[in-house]
């Protein structure tokens, strides 16, 4: 009986993490893969840069409730006391949205003359947010550009962005002397099929941008998650599978171990269903328990494995413990049919007679 | 009026003619015992008259019902409303108090009812142990809870397979007493026995030999001689 209730719980333990784990991990990836953000990226063609007007067009081309966030980012060479960086010169409010990934230590810039350094610079130069820098590099005329800014805070988010200074659009096409991004990404809302018509439209009507889909992420997003799922769910019914037989074996022995008594039973006039019954109560009752155990045990499981592999913690959706205490259950009761069934087979002359 | 009659019943086993053409009937209100050699009989006969097995061949009348005909749920009904077991082996649940194994026949027939399944305990006198578990108690007390267990449900037919068969000369006589008042308030009794003590209390001893009934003896009725001889 313990080795059944143990084996019901471990079921509905899996059964609970699985469960949490592809429900909640797929829409925070989801949100994850989005955020890499920028599935589409437009270039420029004919130019170097992209003028904003360009990019209003495209902006009006995408449907504004599918639109995330949408910015230009424009690359220059900088310095900071002699060594070199690249400085992307970009609208924060929008790269907020396309990137809601990353991690800033301090503030987002907000006034003029704030910026934003890579991690991996901080480091090296061990500057912290507060800290004011001069910058110095070359206008688009030939002269030199300086100008002294604060470090409003620290960006990291483990890629390129790390090695890079960031600053308002606005104040690198004034150091410059020259409006345009390098390239504009954007984040868009929508399925492939969407992505690909939004694509052909931009590139006909807009013919100075060539506007590409960063594929290599709603691919991945759709093919990953289902993948995920698929296994998550042939695991669970494995293991479910697993303790389902675990439970009938059990249960058959203690039919075997309760022959006497059923048949005793029997004698003094328990009928079929009374024996069935009893068994399936049991059954019953050891599926709650077993259930129960297993979504006090599950929570922790999810939350270790989520923690662990996932690196963040989950989000459980308090409707999955009354499905799995219920799922137990009726895993339960099924393993109990045929024992039940070899308990109402038992002969109360056989039994009584002391074989 | 007969509330039993076997007629022609056999069973056989393979080989085995356990019982063979046996023919009896019984009384309301009778007191039968059945005696015979180890492998006669005995029990194949209690277990087909108790509802619990069917006969190769002839029929069993019960109560006016032919046994024959019925399914074995209808027979389940029967074992639980009309017959009482008591067993040799006494059968107990081990884990439940004496008590308990009064009022699971209960539960199966009707209701449970705590009063009443206290009071068939006070009858076999064991009122005072009602919440001990069966180890607990003496081999003769186990036997008195399997009694008060087959009397609760008023049985019209009172089955004993060898009841003393594991007591002590006292605890047989409190066994006696017991039946002895049960067959004086009217209950119909089948026991069978390897004891002559216990088989003289009876009215008719039945006696058995492969199977067959080789003698039926009337009894002389000793307790009612020596009242008249006061
Ligand atoms: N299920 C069975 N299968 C085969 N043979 C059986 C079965 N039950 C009883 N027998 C045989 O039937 C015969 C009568 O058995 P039964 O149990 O009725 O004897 P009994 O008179 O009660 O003996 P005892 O005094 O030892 O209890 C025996 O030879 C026994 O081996
Ligand atoms: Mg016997």
């Amino acid at each position: 009986m313990a080795v059944a209730l143990f084996a019901i719980a471990i079921g509905a333990t899996v059964l609970l993490g699985m469960a949490a784990i592809s429900y909640d991990i797929p829409r925070q990836m989801g949100r994850e893969f989005r955020s890499y953000g920028a599935n589409m990226a437009l270039v420029p063609v004919g130019s170097p840069l992209i003028s904003k007007e360009a990019t209003d067009r495209a902006r009006a081309l995408i449907p504004p409730d599918q639109l995330v966030g949408m910015t230009p980012y424009r690359y220059e060479m900088v310095r900071i006391n002699m060594q070199g960086y690249t400085a992307a010169g970009t609208l924060f409010d929008e790269a907020r949205r396309t990137s809601p990934y990353w991690s800033v230590d301090g503030e987002w810039p907000d006034e003029p003359g704030e910026i934003l350094i890579g991690y991996d610079i901080a480091e090296f130069t061990k500057l912290a947010h507060g800290a004011v820098v001069t910058i110095t590099g070359r206008a688009s005329n030939g002269g030199r550009f300086r100008r002294d800014m604060t470090v409003a805070g620290i960006v990291r988010t483990g890629s390129v962005e790390d090695e890079f200074i960031f600053m308002h659009l606005a104040e690198m096409e004034d150091l410059t002397g020259i409006a345009g991004g390098t390239v504009v990404e954007a984040s868009v809302a929508a399925n492939e099929e969407e992505l690909n018509s939004l694509v052909a439209r931009i590139a006909s009507e807009i013919p100075d941008v060539a506007p590409h889909l960063v594929k290599r992420l709603t691919q991945s997003e759709t093919t990953v998650l289902s993948k995920l799922q698929s296994l998550v769910f042939l695991v669970s019914l494995v293991v479910l599978g697993l303790s389902m037989i675990c439970v009938a074996t059990t249960m058959m022995t203690v039919v075997m171990e309760r022959r006497k008594e059923i048949g005793l039973k029997k004698a003094i006039g328990a009928d079929n269903r009374d024996i069935a019954s009893e068994f399936l109560g049991e059954g019953l009752l050891l599926g709650c328990v077993g259930g129960l155990l297993g979504v006090f045990c599950g929570y922790f499981f999810a939350q270790a494995v989520s923690v662990n592999v996932f690196g963040r913690g989950i989000s459980l959706d308090w409707r999955l413990f009354p499905m799995v205490i219920l799922v137990s259950a009726a895993v339960t009761i099924a393993a109990c049919l045929l024992p039940a069934r070899r308990a109402t087979a038992v002969e109360p002359a056989h039994v009584l007679r002391g074989e | 009026m007969n509330i039993l009659e076997l007629n022609g019943v056999s069973m056989i086993y393979g080989q085995v003619k356990a019982l063979y053409e046996v023919s009896l009937t019984v009384e309301k209100g009778e007191w039968l015992a059945i005696m015979g050699p180890s492998g006669s009989g005995k029990t194949t006969m209690m277990n087909i008259i108790g509802c619990m097995d069917k006969p190769s061949s002839g029929s069993v009348v019960l109560d006016g019902q032919d046994l024959s005909r019925l399914n074995p749920s209808d027979l389940t009904a029967i074992r639980r409303d009309k017959i009482g077991l008591i067993f040799q082996q006494f059968h107990l649940i081990s884990y439940l108090t004496a008590l308990e194994n009064v009022m699971v026949a209960q539960y199966y027939h009707s209701m449970i009812d705590e009063d009443e399944a206290l009071g068939a305990l006070d009858r076999v006198g064991l009122a005072d142990r009602a919440k001990h578990l069966p180890r607990q108690l003496s081999g003769g007390e186990q036997q008195r809870v399997c009694i008060a267990r087959a009397l609760i449900n008023y049985p019209s037919l009172i089955l004993a397979d060898e009841p003393t068969g594991n007591l002590d000369e006292t605890n047989e006589r409190v066994v006696i007493g017991i039946l002895k008042r049960l067959h004086a308030e009217g209950s119909t009794i089948i026991v069978v026995t390897h004891d002559p003590e216990v088989a003289e209390e009876a009215e008719k001893t039945v006696f058995l030999e492969h199977g067959r009934i080789a003698n039926i003896v009337k009894n002389a009725p000793c307790h009612d001689l020596a009242s008249s001889g006061n």
